[in-house]
């Protein structure tokens, strides 16, 4: 069905100006770092003028401070909320509502807790005529994401890593043109936080989707990325946004170049000092 | 443990045993006649009358078929409504001041209405019940949708469900398990309202029984049908609480 058109224009995302306010609703909110604090009822502007474009199959980490907005641009992005001004599109097509073609990872567990890892994951299949095909699908992600033998198992009796690459398989089963991950590795250890980080770089490079990968770890963007995105703290612009062309795996201590980048960031973001 | 297990039983036991004892010094104390302050032996020996002769068993399955009908009806209402209500915010808007109106209004001062509309028998008895339990647990039921994690709401956007998808895949089960301690209240009140629902309009069941006994001046057979419902209190409670089980399913997260 067109396949091979559709691959040459997917997962290419052009943001145009978009701004968002929120209304406050608390009587006095906390003062964000002295940037003052808001009264009732009066509009905090959360994202201001994002002007973005990420090309088809770009692994896009975007960076910031915590609160500083940027879950608010994947949610914009991803249709679950809209902007107060401004445009996005997604291969040309304007982003009017969610769809199964961009699908979110959530940054806490999004998965069902009353389906199996095996449930879960046929969520996005369920339409399938052939239920063989759907079957064989199913099984085939979630093999990719290395849960095989723990499909009859429910979310609770999987480790948070587990949890975290059910919810990839569920995502990945779809076929969708774009992932979307609001720090999906939030709550993890660390070890379980750098295999998953590895695991997520091998699949980019193997199945070449968009993926826009929000975080708050600098290493983390640095060493996944493909294009970073730095915010400012909120109202959140654009304070950065460059191409990582390094080649994976990589390593600090060896590529000069990076290691210059990190401390080029922390100091945008902001810290000088605790290096 | 199962030391453990039998202390479980056995100190609460004691404690009735005790609560016993207090009963018959009371009486002893008290000085009145016994067909107005029965002990505890009167209230025994008198129960076991009552299940020899079968009385007993009669009105008490009598009072059990009214809650189980009342309650069920008032469930599988309750719960459908307060689900579309909990999801239809604009539903909620408009009905819920009616609901919260209607809420507070006791079953009892529904009793002139009933038994005009529904006569005697078994059906004022059990609309009456199901009033009872209806608004709690429909109330309760928009609490749990209400409360349900957004994410589920948007995994289901994310994977383009349909609405009826969304309500059979996601609101019925993110709901059913919080829906426990919402069916224990509204069993619990059925069971309450039952005994005054059987004061009027039916001739049987324990509350007709309280009411009879009360005419023939037999406070001992007050004290029986009282000791009954009690019972039977718990074990309606110990049922429900069983509905736990399915809730082991999903995990302490939820």
């Amino acid at each position: 069905m067109g396949k091979t058109i559709k691959e040459e224009n997917m997962g290419h995302v052009s943001i145009q100006a978009l701004s968002k306010s929120y209304t406050e609703k608390r009587r006095r909110a906390r003062s964000v770092n002295g940037n003052g604090s808001y009264e009732r009822g009066e509009q905090m502007l959360v994202l201001d003028e994002i002007n973005l474009e990420f090309a088809n199959g770009e692994m896009v980490c975007i960076l910031g401070p915590s609160g500083c907005g940027k879950s608010t641009l994947v949610r914009i992005l991803a249709g679950f909320e809209q902007g107060t001004s401004g445009r996005v599109f997604i291969d040309g097509k304007e982003v009017c509502g969610p769809s199964s073609e961009h699908v979110f990872v959530f940054q806490y567990s999004g998965l069902l807790p009353w389906l199996t890892v095996w449930g879960n994951v046929c969520l996005g299949v369920r339409k399938m005529k052939e239920k063989e095909k759907m079957a064989e699908r199913v099984q085939q992600n979630i093999d990719i994401v290395g849960l095989t033998g723990f499909e009859h198992l429910y979310p609770h009796q999987l480790s948070g890593g587990m949890q975290r690459r059910a919810e990839l398989a569920r995502a990945l089963v779809v076929n969708p043109d774009i992932l979307f991950m609001d720090e999906p590795f939030a709550g993890l250890d660390f070890l379980t936080r750098v295999n998953l980080r590895e695991e997520i770089i091998n699949m980019h490079i193997l199945i070449k989707k968009t993926i826009i990968f929000i975080t708050h770890d600098i290493d983390e963007a640095l060493v996944m990325g493909d294009r970073l995105v730095v915010f400012s703290d909120r109202p959140a612009k654009v304070k950065l946004a460059l191409p990582l062309d390094f080649s994976h795996p990589r390593d600090f201590a060896k590529t000069p170049a990076l290691s210059d980048l990190r401390k080029e960031i922390y100091s945008v973001l902001g810290v000088h000092y605790a290096l | 443990m199962i030391v453990e297990r039998a202390k479980r039983i056995l100190v609460p036991l004691l404690v009735f045993v005790g609560a016993g004892f207090l009963w018959e010094l009371c009486y002893l104390l008290s000085g009145w006649r016994i067909e107005v302050f029965p002990d505890p032996l009167r209230v025994a020996a008198s129960m076991w009358e009552l299940i020899a002769n079968g009385t007993l068993l009669q009105h008490t399955v009598a009072s059990l078929f009214r809650v189980t009908v009342g309650f069920y009806l008032a469930v599988l209402l309750g719960i459908p409504l307060g689900m579309i209500l909990g999801w239809w915010k604009g539903g909620q808007m408009a009905f819920n001041s009616l609901i919260q109106f209607l809420r507070p209004i006791s079953p009892l001062a529904w009793i002139p209405l009933t038994m005009l509309w529904f006569g005697i028998g078994d059906k004022p008895a059990i609309f009456l019940i199901f009033l009872s339990s209806f608004f709690p647990l429909i109330v309760s039921t928009v609490v749990a949708v209400n409360r349900i994690n957004s994410t589920y709401l948007r995994v289901a956007a994310n994977f383009n469900l349909s609405k009826v998808e969304t309500f059979t895949k996601i609101i019925f089960p993110a709901t059913l398990p919080t829906l426990l301690p919402a069916l224990r209240i509204g069993v619990g009140i059925a069971w309450l309202v039952v005994v005054a629902a059987e004061m009027i309009a039916v001739k049987s069941g324990l509350g007709y029984l309280i009411l009879d006994s009360r005419n023939a001046l037999r406070i001992d057979f007050v004290m029986d049908a009282m000791a009954v419902i009690g019972v039977i209190g718990i074990g309606l409670d110990r049922m429900i609480s069983q509905l736990n089980k399915i809730e082991a399913v999903f995990g302490e997260d939820h």
